[in-house]
């Protein structure tokens, strides 16, 4: 009778291994999704850590990250990461991960069978919806579901840029692949710009139609059948050289809902999502990008009430999600920044190991 | 015109537009025409009432009601 008390009142232990352990200037996402789903009291959670670089943050914050691998850049290939996974899971005997980066998604899209072969779960969207809504396919994907994104011409050689300045008109949006924009008024801005970024991401280069306007992002979570089971829309209060929020509001415009509800339909998108809106003074809402996965202010939809990491793990689990219906508006994020005090020790462990 | 039903205010003259995440600081005064507004009150309600409260010339407050007023929609918060 005893032992079935404590069976009965004993959680259900998770392992959770999440990447995106940068939280810099330009944060990645894994710490907000890490303090997200460890509000959830329903499990015993384990987070594992998955870093690229040895000074990411997040490693060293052991009061959220219980153990850290580093894994291989996408650069080398998923070979390479499935042998690094599934080494990393006969020791942690991973339920589920979390990826967060941009450019580590493709690879895990294309390794969530054999991840899930080894007993691995992941919750991420299809490969056809993820190509659709990249940053060089998206005004296209806006044509198709009417959508309103910015023209856009893909960018490969200097010409190009010249010829896409002469259609679009400057001032211009000069996108990377993966990451990074700027705003340029002039040719010579513009191939700074493309100089730049090739060398950062590789080509082609974007160049977008510049939108001025207020600049809102929208969390969305999708349940992969076309249902949105979670919206939080912000607004950026302060913005970053970078372009970042590093202080939001939630806000409450039912234009916004609506837009993720039709982006998520379109796609049927499985996982988590960030719209980047640019809404004109006269209310016309432009998706500027689509980016694949949580946003970095992800802790403020648990802060206003919903909560979409845990909400993935359910979901992730098998469990039944019901979309939220309501969440709290004026709801706000400051970011800041504190200097984490480690010692050369723990350093020392994770470049040389690979793991702390 | 009345101030949007959305739109939060506080004793101390903070208004925030939910809708977009606006946010603004009036004076004490503006904070009393506010919260006038949302009492349902009049114009001309509201002219006597500031007029009396901080000895105002009746001339004088209309343009500058008018002039509030005109911030207001330029704000969004106003709606017909």
């Amino acid at each position: 009778m005893k032992l079935a008390i404590n069976e009965t009142g004993r959680k259900r232990k998770l392992v959770i291994a999440i990447t995106g352990l940068n939280a810099i200037d330009s944060p990645g996402p894994g710490v907000a999704v890490i303090r997200s789903i460890k509000e959830c009291t329903d499990y015993e959670i384990r987070i594992i850590g998955l870093s690229y670089e040895a000074l990411e943050p997040g490693i060293y914050m052991h009061d959220l990250v219980d153990k850290t691998y580093q894994i291989p850049y996408p650069s080398v290939g998923t070979e390479s990461l499935l042998h690094r996974l599934d080494f990393i899971h006969q020791i942690e005997k991973i339920d589920l991960i979390i990826p967060n980066f941009d450019a580590e998604l493709f690879s895990f899209i294309k390794l969530r069978h054999q991840l899930d072969n080894l007993g691995i779960r992941t919750f991420l969207p299809d490969l056809e919806p993820f190509e659709a809504r990249h940053k060089t396919m998206l005004f296209k994907f806006g044509l198709k579901h009417h959508l309103m994104v910015p023209e856009d011409r893909l960018v490969y050689q200097i010409s190009d840029l010249i010829k896409a300045a002469d259609e679009l008109e400057y001032p211009l949006v000069i996108k990377g692949k993966y990451y990074d924009a700027t705003i340029v008024n002039s040719q010579d801005e513009a191939q700074k710009a493309f100089y730049h970024l090739q060398a950062k991401w590789g080509l082609p280069i974007i160049a977008q139609k510049f939108i001025n306007g207020t600049e809102i992002n929208i969390a969305a979570l999708g349940d992969g059948k076309g249902n949105t089971i979670s919206v939080v829309p912000m607004r950026k209060l302060y913005i970053t050289d970078k372009g970042k929020a590093w202080a939001g509001i939630t806000i409450d415009d039912p234009s916004f809902i609506d837009l993720a509800h039709k982006f998520v339909k379109a796609t049927k998108w499985r996982g988590g999502c960030e719209l980047e809106i640019m809404q004109t003074t006269d209310g016309v809402s432009y998706i500027m990008e689509v980016n694949p996965r949580f946003p970095a202010w992800i802790y403020l939809t648990a802060a206003a009430g919903q909560n979409q990491p845990v909400a993935l793990v359910r979901m992730a689990l098998g469990e039944n999600v019901e979309p939220f219906k309501n969440y709290e508006v004026g709801k706000m994020f400051i970011r800041y920044a504190w200097d984490l005090i480690t010692n050369v020790g723990e350093f020392q462990k994770i470049s040389g190991t690979g793991e702390l | 015109m009345r101030l949007k039903k959305n739109i939060a205010t506080s004793e101390a003259g903070f208004i925030f537009n939910p809708g977009s995440g606006d946010s603004f600081s009036s004076n004490p005064i503006g904070s009393d025409i506010l919260s006038y507004f949302k009492e349902n009150k009049s114009r001309q309600e509201i002219i006597n009432l500031i007029c009396v409260k901080y000895e105002v010339s009746k001339n004088q407050f209309e343009k500058d009601l008018e002039d509030f007023l005109t911030q207001l929609k330029d704000y969004n918060l106003l709606e017909e």
